[in-house]
C-alpha cells in the first residue's frame, strides 16, 4: 500500500496544475511561442556545433527521457530502461541498414530498416514492460534497471549480432530527394520535427480517454480496476507507447553519432536519462527537454568551467550528481517545479504589495 | 517442506531428481562417454565450487541490500559504492598493516559508519517517501563513484591474502581416476573456501540473531509493520539506524572479500549492484533465506554459464531473474 502512496507523493503536483480544458494549452502561452520560433530559426543564430552537438543532443536526449517522463509522470512506472530500448533500436537501424561491418549488417535500405529497428525495439520494451508491470513502484525501478544492465553486458559478450564491445561503426544515414539528412541543418530539422511529433503526442494522449484512464490507473488502481478498466492492459500500452518513442530517439541517436556500441547503453547512461527527467521533472512534457539542455550544457562546458575555477576538469559527474541530488531534495518536480514555486512567490509577494498600498 | 511436497508432488518429484543428479554428479567419477559429451569433471567441479563461493560473496552483498529493504522499503541503490568503499578501505589497511582479519574490522565500522550518517542525515528526512528516497540513492551512488575514482582513480586493486591462507587444498572429491587406479582428488584455494565457511557462519547467525533474539524479533516485527511497532513504545529511529548501519557493514565486508577473491575497479559498485539487485529479486525481497537461495543459484548459474555457455552467461541470469517473475512475481521465498 505505502508503494502506491508513494508514487502518488511524487507527481500530485500534476493533478493540482493541470488544466481541465481539453485544448492545446501552449496555444495562448507567448512564452511556448517564442520557444518555437527560436528553434525553428536556431539554424540562422547557431553554428553547426551548437546546432548538432548541443541543439539536436539536446532534443534526442529530450525524447528519450520524455518516453520516461511519460511513464513515470502519467503512469507512475519510474522505468530505467529506456535508454536500453533506444538502444536496441540504433543497434537495429545499424544491423539491418548499411554499416561499415558488412559482415553484420544486411544492408537493407533505410526505409526498410528503420521500421524494422521501430517494430522491433517497440516489441522488446512491451514484452520488458509486461514483465515490469507484474511489480509495483520501486520494485519496478529495480527490473528495469536489471533489464537495461542485462542489456548492455549482453552487447559485450555477443559478438554475432551486436559486434562485441567494438560495436557498430559508420551507420549509413539517409540520402534521398538530393539531400544528405545527416548534414548539419537538414538533420536538426529532422530532429526537431519527431521531437515535435513526440511532444505533441505525449500532450495530446495525456488528455485523450487512454491517457485519462492511465493517470487513474496511477492515483488508484484499485478503484480503476473496480470500475471495468484492465489496469494491467493499460500499463503495457503505455510501455508500448513509450517503447516506441524511446526507439524514434534511438534511431535519431545513431543517425547523429553514426555508430553504436555497449558504451552508449551502459548502466550509467540510463541512469542519466532518469536524471535528465527528474531534474526537468516529471509531471509536463517540456521537462524532459529542458532537463536534457541543462544536462547536455554541463556536460559540454562543465569541463571548461570547472578548470577555469582551478578544480579538476574530470569532475563533471560529480557536478552532476550533486545537482541532481539538490534537485530530488528540495524540489519534487525538479526545474519545472522550482520555477513554478518562484512564480508563485512572486505572484503572492506582488499580491501582498498590491493589497498593501490599496489600503494605505 | 512437508507442504511444499503435499501441494506440488511433481515439483519435489523434481526437485528431488534435480539434487539426485547434482549430488551424482559431484560424487561419482565420470563415465568416460559424459567426460566427452560434457567436457573434464575437474572443470564442471571447479565451476561448481567457483558458483557457490561466489554465491557466498553475493549473499553478504545482498543480504544487507535486502535487510534494508525489508525493514525501511528503502531500496539503497548506493548498496554497490558501500560494497566498492569497504573494498578500498580493506585495501588501504591490509596494505598499511599487512593484516587481513584488521581490515575486515575497520571497513565494516567505516561502512557501518556511513550507513548511519547516510540513515540520520538523509533518509531520516524523506521517511515513507520510497521513490524519492530510492532516487537520492541514485544520485549517491553518482557522487560516491566520482568520488572514489577521484581518490582512488582508476587502477585495478586486488587486497593481499595472506599467507595462512594463500595455496590450494585437497578435497575429498575424485576428479578423475589415473589409468594405474590411482584416483585423483580435486585441488581448490583455500582462501575461497574459508570465505566461504565464514559467508555461512554470517548468514546462520544472522539467521539464529532474526529469529532467536529480542531485537530479530523487533525487526521482525519492523518488517511487517512499523507503524504499529512504533506504536508500542519501540524506539524504531534508532532501530533503523542500527539496520542500515549492518547492513551496509556487510557490504564494506563483501568489499573486503570481493578484493581478494577478485579485483577491485570503478565499475565493480554497478556490477555488484546489479548483482544483488537480481539476487533479490530471484529469491524474495526482504528475505534473508530468499537472499541466500537467490544468491546460490546466481553465482552457479553464472559460472557454470561462464564454464559451458560463454557467449551467454549474463543472459543466463537475466533468464533465471525472467523465469521468477513470470512464475513467482514476489521471489521464491518471499511470503506474501
Amino acid at each position: 500500500m505505502s508503494l502506491a502512496h508513494d508514487a502518488r507523493v511524487a507527481v500530485r503536483p500534476a493533478a493540482v496544475t493541470q488544466r481541465p480544458a481539453r485544448t492545446w494549452p501552449e496555444i495562448n502561452n507567448p512564452a511556448a511561442w517564442i520557444v518555437a520560433v527560436i528553434l525553428v530559426v536556431m539554424p540562422l543564430i547557431a553554428s553547426g556545433f551548437f546546432l548538432i552537438e548541443i541543439f539536436a543532443t539536446t532534443l534526442i536526449l529530450g525524447i528519450m527521457a520524455l518516453s520516461l517522463m511519460f511513464l513515470a509522470g502519467y503512469g507512475g512506472m519510474v522505468s530505467l530502461m529506456q535508454l536500453t530500448i533506444a538502444g536496441f533500436s540504433a543497434y537495429m537501424v545499424a544491423v539491418f541498414g548499411i554499416s561499415g561491418n558488412a559482415n553484420i549488417s544486411l544492408g537493407w535500405p533505410w526505409w526498410l530498416a528503420v521500421p524494422m529497428a521501430l517494430a522491433l525495439a517497440t516489441a522488446f520494451g512491451t514484452l520488458g514492460g509486461a514483465l515490469a508491470v507484474r511489480t509495483e513502484g520501486i520494485y519496478t525501478i529495480m527490473i528495469t534497471l536489471a533489464i537495461g544492465a542485462a542489456f548492455y553486458y549482453f552487447t559485450n559478450q555477443n559478438w554475432a549480432i551486436f559486434n562485441g564491445h567494438t560495436g557498430i561503426n559508420t551507420v549509413a544515414t539517409p540520402h534521398f530527394w538530393g539531400v544528405n539528412w545527416r548534414a548539419d541543418i537538414p538533420f536538426y530539422y529532422v530532429v526537431l520535427a519527431v521531437a515535435a511529433l513526440c511532444y505533441f503526442a505525449v500532450e495530446y494522449i495525456s488528455r485523450a480517454p487512454f491517457g485519462l484512464a492511465l493517470q487513474g490507473v496511477r492515483d488508484n488502481p484499485r478503484r480503476m480496476a473496480a470500475l471495468g478498466f484492465n489496469v494491467n492492459a493499460h500499463r503495457v500500452a503505455a510501455y508500448a507507447f513509450a517503447s516506441f518513442i524511446a526507439a524514434l530517439a534511438g534511431v535519431l541517436q545513431v543517425w547523429n553519432y553514426r555508430q553504436i556500441s555497449p558504451g552508449s547503453v551502459s548502466v550509467g547512461a540510463c541512469i542519466d536519462v532518469l536524471i535528465i527527467a527528474v531534474v526537468g521533472g516529471i509531471t509536463r512534457p517540456i521537462g524532459p527537454f529542458i532537463g536534457a539542455l541543462i544536462f547536455v550544457l554541463l556536460r559540454t562546458f562543465a569541463l571548461d568551467f570547472l578548470v577555469r575555477l582551478g578544480l579538476d576538469g574530470n569532475r563533471f559527474r560529480l557536478l552532476i550528481g550533486l545537482g541532481f541530488l539538490a534537485i530530488v531534495f528540495w524540489s519534487s518536480d525538479g526545474v519545472i517545479g522550482l520555477w513554478q514555486r518562484w512564480r508563485q512567490s512572486q505572484r503572492s509577494r506582488d499580491d501582498r504589495q498590491g493589497g498593501g498600498r490599496g489600503h494605505g | 517442506m512437508s507442504r511444499f511436497v503435499e501441494r506440488h508432488p511433481a515439483w519435489a518429484l523434481i526437485a528431488i531428481i534435480a539434487i539426485a543428479v547434482a549430488l551424482w554428479l559431484i560424487f561419482a567419477v565420470w563415465p568416460p562417454g559424459l567426460e566427452e559429451a560434457i567436457g573434464r569433471k575437474r572443470v564442471f567441479l571447479n565451476a561448481v565450487f567457483n558458483g557457490i563461493t561466489l554465491g557466498g560473496l553475493y549473499f553478504l552483498v545482498a543480504s544487507g541490500f535486502t535487510l534494508i529493504f525489508g525493514l525501511m522499503r528503502n531500496v539503497n541503490l548506493a548498496h554497490g559504492s558501500l560494497y566498492l568503499f569497504g573494498g578500498y578501505v580493506g585495501y588501504a589497511i591490509s596494505t598499511a598493516t599487512g593484516s587481513w582479519l584488521l581490515s575486515f574490522i575497520v571497513a565494516f565500522i567505516l561502512t557501518a559508519l556511513v550507513g548511519v550518517l547516510l540513515q540520520v542525515i538523509v533518509f531520516h528526512r524523506m521517511e515513507g517517501q520510497d521513490l524519492r528516497q530510492t532516487m537520492v540513492t541514485i544520485g549517491l551512488s553518482i557522487v560516491f563513484a566520482d568520488l572514489m575514482l577521484w581518490a582512488c582513480g582508476g587502477d585495478f586493486y586486488q587486497v593481499q591474502t595472506p599467507n595462512w591462507l594463500i595455496g590450494p587444498v585437497e578435497l575429498p572429491l575424485i576428479t578423475a581416476v589415473k589409468s594405474s587406479g590411482e584416483p585423483v582428488y580435486l585441488r581448490y584455494p583455500m582462501v575461497r573456501l574459508v570465505i566461504f565457511a565464514a559467508s555461512v557462519v554470517i548468514g546462520v547467525s544472522m539467521w539464529l540473531a532474526l529469529n532467536r533474539t529480542r531485537i530479530g524479533m523487533i525487526i521482525r516485527a519492523g518488517v511487517d509493520d512499523r507503524d504499529i511497532l512504533a506504536a508500542t513504545g519501540v524506539r524504531i529511529q534508532l532501530v533503523f539506524v542500527a539496520v542500515f548501519a549492518f547492513g551496509a557493514g556487510l557490504a564494506g565486508i563483501a568489499g573486503v572479500v570481493g578484493g581478494t577473491f577478485q579485483s577491485l575497479s570503478p565499475g565493480e559498485d554497478i556490477r555488484f549492484l546489479l548483482a544483488s539487485l537480481v539476487v533479490v529479486i530471484v529469491g524474495g525481497m526482504g528475505s534473508i533465506p530468499g537472499a541466500a537461495l537467490g544468491a546460490l543459484i546466481i553465482g552457479l548459474a553464472e559460472q557454470l554459464g561462464s564454464v559451458y555457455i560463454p557467449t551467454y552467461a549474463i543472459v543466463v541470469t537475466f533468464l533465471i531473474m525472467v523465469l521468477v517473475l513470470a512464475i513467482r512475481p514476489q521471489g521464491l521465498l518471499a511470503r506474501r
